[in-house]
């Protein structure tokens, strides 16, 4: 019975995937001799070569090019992207073509692929080390994007993303890496995609999230009256969004806050409030409120914890929903 | 294989016995030496304050390559503009940015070139043209094609400026990515007065540079396949850097037109401060250790020159000493970023509505370098 961190659940899912299917492959910078930047593949290329997890030189275009030529000829490549900020230079693969293919072949050639990414902020990284683009992708059609929180629930996203026969952009938020451990069955097991998690029931008001967010809404429940009953949501899934889970708990507690990293104007906080008062308008309580970062570019480590949603901002903005 | 590679034209003063780098005078190579035990120095310090968590983000240190930018910075003239990667503390410090100012925008404080903003990747500082200080990999090429592009029109077309070049420094690794190539193309198109200078430490990150990038024993080819002037240099010696660099300069400011250098190099510190080093030995590092260009240099004005003494060497590294020391005395003495003031400004000119959803906008402070 393992008590495993994200880092450690993330490599022993690729491990018995590769185990499970030899068409799985892993490819990027430093990830076969090195082990990956934050040592996630560490291990991989002793047990299965190099042929299998692929030391590439410095070029994410041609990493992703790469892998959609692989995706699309037979093989179910995982690559990784050492930082979320260096998806730039692979931008145009990952959307023009790997979001695209099925709908530009009407179905007769499909993209296989996972893209695995650190994400996120509260490491003291600087800018490009700590964003969170993760509603970038989801406006693109074609993509899935999913975000786990927790070890368990990345080893099982992880496994349903290399099954799933369209691109996914696997999010693995830096903060939690080594930060929380849990029990992670040693099993084949699959979370689905598009599936959100209720992590704690509640009557009162409904706090959803994604990543390394999900803690500080935790802390922040912690630092709340014993009788406000909070409803929080593990989102799991950034796209496609599991809306019923979300419309039926709004429904219930007529409140909502949405908590992200990422910048406010455009964020998927947006999204889910159109979402909200779309489906629940009748509902709702009080407007939906979002903690965010700012629109301003994250900032170096000594303003770093100002600009992410920490759990005293995100407890403010329960209080005044239900205040409201 | 590699030494066929080796130059050319440049050389020829070396061939004939007489070096270009013999006509300059002491207090010029002393200047050097200074400079490169400057950074060394700083880079010593930098370190010990990452380890004491004292300095945040990522941090690359510089030592072992000082050559290459006090070198090549030496050739150029002060309003040349210059542009590098994220291993930048020693191209800022060789370019005059003050030990102070770069301290302290690793400590995050107010006072860094940055505003501690930017941190050790974000070296910027305009008064000595330094455009930076880039943190994604081979994403400042371009942007060397473009600084050049504007001095060569504000010389030709404006006819406000004189002629200048471009110091558009990389690394091995920055070789593999797609955007550098269209740089080269650019440069070579347009007749861009800019340098490539590659710091060949022979290491992106973990993966040697035979791991990482095709014919790399013949690097400058991807130079002359553009038809630009590419030369390999032995950037360990800071006067073979300059007897070889500096007609390079001269050529590319004169004829206006692009160069690519291969400058080989070595880093003695891991890529960044979490490295555990699988990738070489032990040996390999002392090696090139016991050809350290500041050594060498000390011992060509030492016994050469007789430009120096023990004494004098000795007065120098107390002095530098102190200087650096005094860095990392005011870097931690300064103010962090206040947040109201900091945290929402500097995005655009003229506030925004959306930028601070919670406070009102208040103006940032000053840049301390302009
Ligand atoms: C686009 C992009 N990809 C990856 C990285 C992560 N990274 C930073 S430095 C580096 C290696 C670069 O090596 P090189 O260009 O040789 O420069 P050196 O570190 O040796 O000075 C890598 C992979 C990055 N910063 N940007
Ligand atoms: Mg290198």
């Amino acid at each position: 019975m393992a008590e495993l961190n994200l880092v450690q659940a993330i490599n022993l899912a690729l491990a018995q995937e590769m185990e499970r299917d030899s068409r799985v492959m892993v490819l990027g910078e430093d990830v076969g001799l090195n082990g990956g930047v934050f040592r996630v593949t560490d291990g991989l290329q002793k047990r299965f070569g190099q042929d299998r997890v692929v030391d590439t030189p410095l070029a994410e275009s041609g990493i992703i090019g790469t892998s959609i030529g692989l995706a699309i000829n037979g093989m179910l490549p995982v690559p990784e992207i050492q930082f979320e900020g260096f998806l730039g230079p692979a931008y145009d693969q990952l959307v023009h073509h790997a979001g695209r293919m099925r709908t530009r072949t009407r179905g007769a050639v499909t993209v296989p692929l996972t893209v695995r990414v650190p994400v996120g902020g509260g490491i003291h990284a600087p800018e490009l080390h700590s964003d969170s683009p993760e509603a970038i992708y989801s406006h693109h059609v074609g993509i899935k994007v999913v975000m786990p929180s927790t070890p368990s629930d990345a080893k099982g996203l992880l496994l349903a993303a290399i099954r799933d026969p369209d691109p996914v952009i696997f999010f693995e938020p830096k903060r939690v890496y080594r930060s929380y451990k849990e029990h992670v069955p040693e099993d084949d097991y699959i979370v689905p995609i598009g599936k959100a998690k209720i992590v704690t029931e509640g009557e009162d008001v409904t706090v959803i999230t994604w990543g390394a967010t999900v803690f500080q809404a935790l802390a922040a429940l912690d630092e709340l009256p014993e009788d406000v009953s909070v409803e929080l949501i593990d989102m799991r899934t950034i796209y496609p969004m599991d809306e019923d889970t979300i419309v039926e708990s709004v429904r219930k507690t007529g409140r909502c806050v949405v908590v992200h990293e990422a910048a406010r104007t455009a964020g998927m906080g947006a999204e889910i409030a159109t979402i909200l008062q779309e489906k629940c308008f009748l509902h709702l309580e009080a407007p939906v409120q979002r903690v965010t970062g700012f629109d301003t570019v994250m900032p170096y480590y000594k303003l770093e914890n100002h600009y992410l949603p920490e759990a005293p901002r995100i407890k403010e903005a329960i209080e005044q929903v239900l205040a409201y | 294989m590699a030494q066929a590679t080796t130059t050319s034209a440049n050389s020829q003063a070396t061939q004939a016995g007489s070096r270009l780098v013999d006509s300059l005078d002491n207090a010029t190579l002393l200047g050097w030496l200074r400079s490169m035990q400057l950074i060394r120095e700083f880079e010593t310090r930098t370190q010990q304050a990452y380890q004491q968590a004292k300095i945040g983000g990522f941090c690359h240190i510089y030592s072992g390559q000082e050559a290459c930018a006090v070198g090549t910075i030496a050739c150029t003239n002060g309003d040349d503009p210059v542009i590098t990667a994220y291993r930048d503390h020693g191209h800022a410090l060789a370019r005059g940015m003050s030990a102070r100012a770069c301290m302290a925008e690793m400590y995050g404080k107010i006072d860094g070139c940055a505003k501690g903003k930017g941190g050790s990747m974000h070296m910027f500082d305009k008064p000595n043209h330094l455009y930076g200080g880039h943190g994604i990999v081979g994403a400042q090429t371009p942007l060397g094609a473009g600084l050049a592009f504007a001095a060569r029109y504000e010389w030709e077309v404006l006819g406000t400026g004189s002629k200048k070049v471009c110091l558009c420094y990389l690394g091995d690794g920055a070789v593999d990515q797609g955007a550098f190539h269209e740089a080269l193309n650019l440069s070579a198109l347009f007749g861009l007065p800019v340098i490539y200078i590659i710091e060949n430490n022979g290491y992106s990150m973990g993966t040697a540079i035979g791991r990482h990038t095709a014919n790399h024993e013949n690097l400058i080819s991807r130079g002359q396949s553009y038809g630009i002037h590419s030369v390999r240099i032995d950037g360990l010696d800071i006067r073979d850097v300059y007897d070889q660099f500096k007609p390079i300069v001269d050529m590319c400011r004169e004829e206006q037109k692009p160069a690519f250098v291969d400058l080989h190099t070595y880093r003695y510190q891991g890529h960044s401060m979490s490295d555990p080093q699988k990738y070489r030995t032990k040996e390999e590092v002392e090696q090139y250790k016991s050809k350290d260009s500041i050594a060498a240099l000390l011992d060509h004005l030492m016994n050469d020159r007789q430009a120096i003494d023990e004494d004098g060497w000795k007065a120098m590294r107390d002095e530098i000493r102190d200087e650096v020391k005094d860095s990392v005395e005011f870097a931690e003495r300064a103010e962090a970023p206040s947040v109201e003031a900091e945290l929402y400004s500097d995005v655009y000119i003229f506030p925004q509505p959306n930028l601070s959803p919670t406070r009102e906008y208040v103006h940032g402070a000053k840049n301390p370098l302009l």
